[in-house]
């Protein structure tokens, strides 16, 4: 299973803060994922469209090539404005 | 140390415990950050801040441990709020503690720096138009981007 996470803006737009799913076939990467998650339409086209994604698995920063594997927590957000 | 809580701070106490009486410690450098009632060019009535439970801990410590290896300090603390706060509200407290002032202010402005570029917090703040998520800052990237070391 993997666990996926959404925050602030991009949590609002899809409507839920989190699911769980079983590795889709053929994902192996975090561009895999968001390609995946993008192409049930909707509002989940914007993990593709969104301006300045930032993804995170296991709670570290990555980029678009991190490998993504059975058990890891993905999350997806926006640029971050604490402070 | 690293705190995230909804509570607000009491910023003398924090600063005194940090230094413990430790008599090594010649310098306290802090900063507040504060909720103002305007952002771009509106008026702000409340702000309301998210954050990713357990990245924000671990993302805060590894910046706090970023500080310790670049300057001699003795000890740093970072208070940071989330939840509904209002303008005049605190919102954040980094404080370090060292031998002499130049080590403290530089690691008090880094940390506050990395943390507002890396930490995963996020504002949405309630307006006379409506409520909003708070756009990231092109200043704060170049803030952080001053510490930049060319080598890594």
């Amino acid at each position: 299973m993997l666990k996926i996470l959404y925050f602030a803006s991009l949590r609002e737009r899809i409507g839920q803060a989190g699911e769980e799913l079983e590795l889709p076939a053929g994902v192996a990467d975090v561009a895999g994922l968001i390609a995946f998650l993008a192409g049930r339409g909707g509002a989940w086209e914007s993990l593709a469209t969104a301006r300045n994604l930032r993804y995170a698995v296991n709670q570290q920063v990555v980029t678009r090539a991190a490998p993504v594997r059975p058990g890891d927590e993905v999350a997806f957000f926006p640029p971050v404005t604490g402070g | 140390m690293v705190r995230i809580q909804e509570a607000d701070f009491d910023v003398g106490v924090e600063l005194a415990a940090l230094r413990r009486e430790n008599p090594r410690v010649g310098a306290v450098a802090s900063f507040v950050g504060i909720v103002r009632d305007a952002n771009e060019g509106s008026d702000v009535s409340e702000l309301t801040l998210e954050h990713y439970p357990g990245m924000t801990e671990t993302a805060l410590a590894a910046i706090v441990d970023e500080a310790r290896e670049r300057w001699a300090i003795i000890d740093a603390l970072v208070i940071h709020r989330v939840g509904r706060l209002l303008p005049t509200d605190q919102i954040v407290l980094v404080a370090v503690s060292s031998a002499h002032r130049g080590e403290a202010f530089a690691a008090c402005e880094f940390i506050m720096d990395y943390l507002k570029t890396q930490a995963p917090f996020w504002k949405r703040e309630v307006t006379a138009e409506g409520a909003r998520w708070v756009d990231a800052r092109a200043a704060d990237d170049q803030a952080a981007e001053r510490w930049r070391r060319p080598d890594r």
